[in-house]
């Protein structure tokens, strides 16, 4: 598993990494030893995906713009 | 007036203009007659030099008229005259009386109607194409899950709320909006300007770079929606490096971004369901995929268990592993005995069976012919010993008769040979008798000659003279000082040696210093 470190991932990496956990654990054909460290990097995988998740903020702001460049937002409510 | 003062160069009663008289005469009446005119015409060759003014042909099948619009006419166009292009073109005609020649000055063209229009369209689409903006290999997937999504489109209106609804539903993010007009004259430069301008952020920057871009706009006419057909906004889209969202208009119209952008979306709303996942979908097969894991690892333990507790059922015992061994042996074992008496029978048959045909009779009946035939080859045998002896004989006479004269000649030159070597023996053997007595005489005399020098020489010769050797403390003494200083005297004589005072003489001592003295004495 020399993929990068599961705390940079983002949601969809995480996912299907976290999707090829369960194929490979559900398919049942690594090794025991293998397959308790596949347990614990599929509960990691799973924590950040929920992470990401819970991490669902809305925002909302207008761009101030001077001859075309973005010079600054101002938040914007009740859109 | 004129009439009476110049009579004769008047041939009528008809005025004289200057040039510039008939040239403004020309203007007035075209210019009072049409003050504002529209004309449908097809557009010409159409030129722009650097003065920003707009030159170009109004034509039909049959007539020309050439076209102007000024600088600030040209600007607050909606649509510009390209060659080609069915168009109604409001103005005024006016004349150039430095070329005689009359014109249209353009306020404004309108295609002449949407079949022009979409022609037109279709036109830029195709060239726009032909530079690759649309090829697909350029498009960019959209990201699964964007953490800033920029929205171009006007702040105000229906089109922005659909979207932040949406999005609202499904996965709130956070959303940077670009105000644009979406439509009229300032829309095309201003999408355009906003679509760089998200992208000319810089990445981690004081405002976020969006992950994705919205470009959107609600239904409306082909003209209202023109804005997103220009050229600048459709090349600005292909440009971008963020992954570009376009929906513009209802599912319907298709505008130029369209083909430019990395998905077209046929609503506002769609673009929003595009943009992002439903959070709560991920959130159950989040916990979906999570349930599995731990599904799946309990059964797997729960199957290894399972078949090694089958596996160590089906280990069957040591005695039948043996078994069959076993048995086999001892059938083996059974069967040994008959089977040896069975094959001593069996060769024994076969023994019987080949000794049958074994009979004296046959033997006598062999021996009987074999001894005829020895006897008929018996005689042709003593015939030709008879025969090959007769032979022989004949041949050695003949050897015989010429050996005993080459014998002869043989022995009578080697007898010669004998005497010549005889004789040269018997010279070599007394010059050898005489050569060994002549040296040892010559050897012995220069031997007796050596010794006689040597016993002349030699202090014990001197010695039986009546000379005699002085030693003291076992020096040879020469002087009467080292006779004194000695403790003790030694005299050799030729028969013997005398010590006077103190002890005898060390013989080994004397011995020792005589040999390299022996020389002084001389």
């Amino acid at each position: 598993m020399s993929e990068k470190p599961i705390a940079e991932m983002s949601f969809e990496e995480a996912m299907g990494a976290l999707e090829a956990v369960v194929t490979q654990l559900e398919r049942g054909e690594v090794a025991l030893e293998q397959s308790i460290a596949l347990y614990e990097r599929g509960a990691a995988l799973k924590a950040h995906c929920a992470a990401k998740l819970k991490d669902a903020e809305e925002k909302v702001e207008l761009i101030r713009a001077q001859e075309g460049r973005a010079v600054g937002t101002t938040p914007v409510e009740g859109l | 007036m004129d009439l009476f003062e110049d009579p004769p160069a008047q041939p009528g009663n008809q005025p004289e203009y200057t040039v510039s008289e008939l040239s403004g005469a020309v203007k007035r009446v075209i210019e009072g007659e049409f003050g504002l005119v529209r004309v449908r015409g097809e557009v010409g060759r159409v030129s722009r030099p650097a003065s920003g003014h707009l030159y170009f042909d109004l034509k039909d099948d049959r007539s020309v008229i050439a076209a102007i619009s000024w600088k600030g006419q040209v600007a607050k166009m909606q649509t510009r005259p390209e060659e080609g292009m069915e168009v109604v073109a409001t103005g005024r005609m006016t004349t150039f009386p430095g070329q005689s020649k009359y014109q249209l000055i353009v306020e404004d063209v309108a295609p002449a109607g949407a079949g022009a229009l979409m022609a037109m369209l279709e036109k830029r689409r195709a060239a726009l194409q032909a530079e690759g903006l649309f090829d697909p290999a350029r498009k960019k997937p959209i990201p699964f899950l964007p953490g800033v999504i920029g929205v171009v489109t006007s702040p105000s209106g229906a089109v922005i709320r659909d979207i932040l609804h949406r999005l609202r539903d499904r996965f709130p993010r956070r959303v940077l909006i670009w105000p644009v007009a979406v439509q009229g004259q300032a829309c095309a430069p201003e999408v355009a300007a906003a679509i760089r301008g998200f992208n000319a952020l810089p990445e981690g920057g004081a405002i976020p770079r969006p992950d994705l871009i919205i470009v959107a706009r609600g239904g409306g006419s082909l003209e209202d929606l023109w804005g997103f057909n220009e050229e600048i906004v459709v090349r600005a889209a292909a440009a971008s490096a963020i992954p570009l969202i376009s929906a513009v208009g209802h599912e319907t119209d298709t505008t130029l971004i369209d083909f430019a952008s990395d998905r077209r979306a046929p609503t506002p709303t769609a673009a929003a369901e595009m943009a992002v996942p439903v959070r709560l979908e991920l959130l159950a097969a989040v916990d979906g995929l999570g349930a599995r894991i731990g599904t799946a690892t309990v059964r797997g333990l729960g199957l290894r268990g399972q078949r090694l507790r089958d596996l160590s059922r089906a280990l069957p015992r040591p005695e039948t592993l043996t078994g069959t061994a076993a048995q086999r042996f001892d059938t083996a074992v059974q069967r040994l005995g008959g089977a040896l008496g069975m094959a001593v029978a069996r060769k024994r048959a076969a023994f019987e069976a080949r000794g049958a045909g074994l009979r004296p009779e046959a033997l006598r009946g062999l021996i009987a012919r074999r001894g005829d035939r020895l006897e008929a080859q018996g005689a042709r045998l003593l015939a030709a010993l008879a025969r090959r002896q007769e032979r022989a004989v004949a041949a050695q006479d003949n050897w015989a008769s010429r050996l005993a004269p080459a014998l002869a000649r043989l022995l009578a030159r080697a007898s010669g040979d004998i005497a010549v070597g005889r004789g040269r023996l018997d010279l070599l053997g007394q010059r050898l008798d005489a050569a060994p007595g002549r040296r040892l005489a010559q050897l012995a005399e220069r031997l007796e000659a050596t010794d006689r020098m040597r016993l002349t020489l030699g202090y014990r010769e001197t010695l039986k003279r009546g000379y005699a050797v002085v030693r003291g403390d076992g020096a040879v003494v020469t002087g009467k000082a080292d006779a004194e200083r000695a403790a003790v005297l030694e005299i050799e004589f030729s028969d013997g040696r005398l010590v006077v005072g103190g002890g005898p003489a060390k013989p080994a001592r004397g011995r020792k210093a005589g040999g390299p003295d022996q020389g002084s004495l001389f």
